[in-house]
């Protein structure tokens, strides 16, 4: 009796299970990564074959790399075998009312003042849900598509721009660059591609799109911006807002090509998962960044907030190849409670003339440790080439690290390279003297903050600094007693 | 009914060693109160206990203010009660404008009085017409705080400060302290423009030329080793400036 009891519930549960099953099938990878899998997500992507070639070979090679352990970051080891590499949106799981949210997280949007149609888009909310979102979007391409700005997906540009992608996808970061680029380049899931012709401004900052798109971006992001001659771009990546995000171990890749007096300016503000005060979860966030400037006075701009992961390894860079090119770094790194920041820049002056300026504010608070590692690397060609760079690092209470590791090469006697350094505290006394005005301790450390980082904060375009001076209030919070 | 401000056998000390030794003292609403004392005697102590210090522990007596227990608050709330302390040595700090500063500090009491923010309008008129008063420029106000000051610009700016926050009780500490002659003239600016019949202050002061010029007191007290030895009216002053202190020792 029982036996059939059983089978009969079975036959139940089956017709779910197939049903169920095929769907699924139909859209996740198995886990673990294979050669199998690899075809599985470019066939899902409707690739041609030179790019499915590109994600095979660039396997083969990650196969025969070991992970690299030089940044001062602490982890227990990743499963490479335990991660799906391709799964569709899951609306399924995804809450479908604002309502259905975690109310900690729309708690931080508000503290954030994130307006609050943007809340469930954010939040995770299936897209179809979120108000006016999609013919935002389509408003907005339109308006970039008059000036033949190519603004999409990196998979619609792989279907309506092949030539472009073909040309300059793994250009500046070669699958060979590192462990987790060469992860990227066999898995990558999705991310932006912006094409800007000659002598194009881009009339608008290159955000909004990007924001709604978010929660489409997996953990393997893929950007490719190509900036032609005489153009001019300003990129905003990420939002100040916590994202839902299950996915511990992301590894993105973001390639720039600057051409002949073009400039690109870069904006992140990177608050990924922290993970809670003891230090459990959080995201790890293993990032390449590079750009080439190509061409001559070419000019690129890394600015970047990173307030959140539980890891971050990063350093965005600049390949000054072009005569008089420029590269900058401006950078504030906050980490708090268990986190770890190794991150910073580097800067390759192969061009005569070409400049370099890096300011970095790392601020460590909790029991976090922020490390910033830089390399300015002066070649043979870099004649009368200059860099300067700034590392300050601030403390907060006394449990926390800081660590800055400049490291300067220079293969040309008429290059010159300078480096300034501190470290400070906040101190009693400054607190003091915030409080007795009236400010709490929070907003006190808070204030202090945003004056130590504000030669950074100035350059992130207007409206974005001032959700990112909010963002390091919400980040610092529980710093001071 | 105790005092507006009361202070009752109040005791503190820095690590081991004891500042105040019994001190007290009654103060009203709308008063100004000089504190005079040989250096050493525990007058910035005393102010920095009543801001809530965390460098001081206090170990006895009590202080109510308003009918409140004033040390049961926290600095901030002590400060957003009214209480404002204009520093000796106001400490900089980089990156944030002075006129960020007073924003955060005046939105702050506004919250904790139940009122709303004051937009960024009106803050600025608020701000620019109580600089001219001090003779601050506006390109000080974009200074960051403290940062490069003078004595002279430092303790202008916290004139204003005390200007633009409207506390009810203002503690000077050496207001007149290590500045030049012209710039002595004006630092008695805040207390009067500010002194009022809904305004106390406590000022804190060696030079009896600018008490008497400046802030022309209704009280005067005398601290001598952690206590208050003298309480009395603008002729203590008078002979301080003749004996200096010698008779108050004796009676400590
Ligand atoms: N933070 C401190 N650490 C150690 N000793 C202190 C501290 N603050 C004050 N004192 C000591 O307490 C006594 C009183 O100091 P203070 O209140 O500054 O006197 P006054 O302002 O009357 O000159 C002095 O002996 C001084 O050295
Ligand atoms: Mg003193």
């Amino acid at each position: 009796m029982a036996e059939e009891k059983l089978s009969v519930r079975d036959a139940v549960s089956d017709t779910y299970k197939y049903g169920f099953t095929t769907n699924v099938a139909s859209e996740t990878a198995p886990k673990g990564l294979s050669e199998d899998v690899i075809r599985f997500i470019s066939a899902k992507k409707n690739e041609p074959d030179w790019l499915t070639e590109f994600r095979l070979k660039a396997y083969r090679h990650w196969l025969t790399m070991a992970e690299p352990h030089w940044g001062m970051i602490a982890y227990d080891p990743i499963d490479y075998q335990d991660i799906y590499y391709y799964s569709a949106p899951k609306t399924a799981t995804a809450p479908k009312k604002l309502e259905d949210v975690d109310p900690e997280l729309l708690k931080t949007y508000d503290k954030l003042g994130v307006p609050l149609q943007e809340r469930a888009a954010l939040a995770g909310v299936a897209v179809d849900a979120v108000f006016d979102s999609v013919s935002v979007a389509t408003t907005f391409r339109e308006k970039l598509a008059e000036k033949g700005i190519v603004f999409c997906s990196i998979s619609e540009a792989v279907q309506l721009h092949p030539d472009l992608v073909r040309r300059f996808l793994g250009s500046v970061v070669p699958y060979t660059d590192n462990f987790f680029a060469c992860l990227n380049a066999a898995v990558f899931s999705d991310g932006t591609f912006v094409y800007i012709p000659k002598g194009v401004r881009c009339p608008m900052e290159l955000s909004t799109y990007f924001r709604i798109n978010a929660q489409k971006t997996g953990q393997f992001e893929r950007t490719l911006i190509i900036a032609d001659d005489d153009s001019y771009v300003s990129y905003l990546e990420g939002c100040t807002a916590p994202q839902r995000d299950e996915n511990q171990l992301h590894a993105a890749i973001v390639e720039i090509v600057v051409m002949n007096n073009a400039e690109v300016k870069y904006s992140t503000v990177q608050n990924w998962y922290p993970g809670d005060k003891n230090g459990k979860g959080g995201i790890y966030n293993f990032v390449t960044k590079r750009g080439l400037c190509k061409g001559v006075n070419a000019k690129l701009s890394w600015t970047q907030v990173e307030t959140g992961s539980a890891l971050t390894w990063k350093y965005p860079s600049c390949v000054l190849a072009g005569d008089n090119s420029r590269g900058e770094f401006y950078s504030v790194a906050i980490t708090n409670n268990y986190q770890q920041a190794d991150t910073g820049t580097k800067m390759i002056h192969l061009g005569r003339g070409t400049t370099s300026t890096i300011v970095s504010k790392g601020i460590s608070a909790g029991h976090s440790q922020n490390t910033y590692r830089g390399l300015v690397r002066m070649g043979k060609g870099a004649e009368n080439a200059r860099n300067f760079s700034q590392c300050d690092s601030l403390l907060i209470g006394g449990s926390c690290g800081a660590h800055t590791l400049p490291n300067m090469v220079s293969a040309n006697p008429t290059a010159s390279v300078e480096h300034e350094a501190t470290t400070s505290k906040i101190s009693d006394e400054q607190l003091y003297y915030c409080r007795q005005r009236g400010l709490s301790a929070e907003e006190s450390v808070s204030l202090i903050v945003n004056g130590f980082c504000k030669d950074v904060m100035q350059k992130l375009p207007m409206e974005f600094a001032i959700e990112a001076t909010r963002l390091v209030a919400v980040s610092l919070e529980g710093s001071v007693g | 009914m105790s005092a507006w401000l009361e202070i009752k056998d109040l005791s503190a000390k820095v690590g081991e060693k004891e500042i105040l030794k019994g001190l007290s003292l009654s103060v009203g609403k709308g008063e100004i109160h000089v504190l005079m004392g040989p250096n050493g005697s525990g007058k910035s102590t005393l102010s920095n206990v009543l801001c809530g210090d965390p460098m001081y522990e206090v170990t006895g007596g009590s202080v109510t203010f308003k009918g409140k227990d004033l040390l049961a608050e926290s600095i901030e709330e002590r400060a957003c009660d009214g209480i404002f302390m204009a520093f000796q040595r106001p400490v900089e700090i980089p990156g944030v404008t002075m006129t960020t500063f007073m924003k955060y500090a005046l939105n702050a009491r506004r919250r904790a009085a139940g009122l709303s923010e004051m937009d960024a309008v009106s803050f600025i008129k608020r701000l620019k017409i109580r600089a001219k008063a001090f003779d601050i420029s506006e390109e000080m106000l974009k200074r960051p705080v403290n940062v490069g000051f003078s004595g002279g610009e430092k303790k202008r700016m916290e004139n204003l400060q005390m200007a633009v926050l409207e506390p009810d009780f203002c503690i000077l500490d050496e207001m007149d302290a290590g500045l030049d002659v012209d710039a002595v003239k004006v630092a008695g600016a805040g207390v009067q423009i500010m002194r009022g019949p809904e305004r106390t202050f406590f000022v804190i002061s060696h030079n009896i030329g600018f008490l008497r010029e400046q802030i022309k007191p209704d009280f005067v007290h005398i601290l001598v080793g952690g206590r208050v030895v003298a309480n009395g009216g603008t002729e203590l002053m008078d002979e301080v400036e003749k004996n200096g202190f010698s008779r108050f020792y004796k009676e400590a």
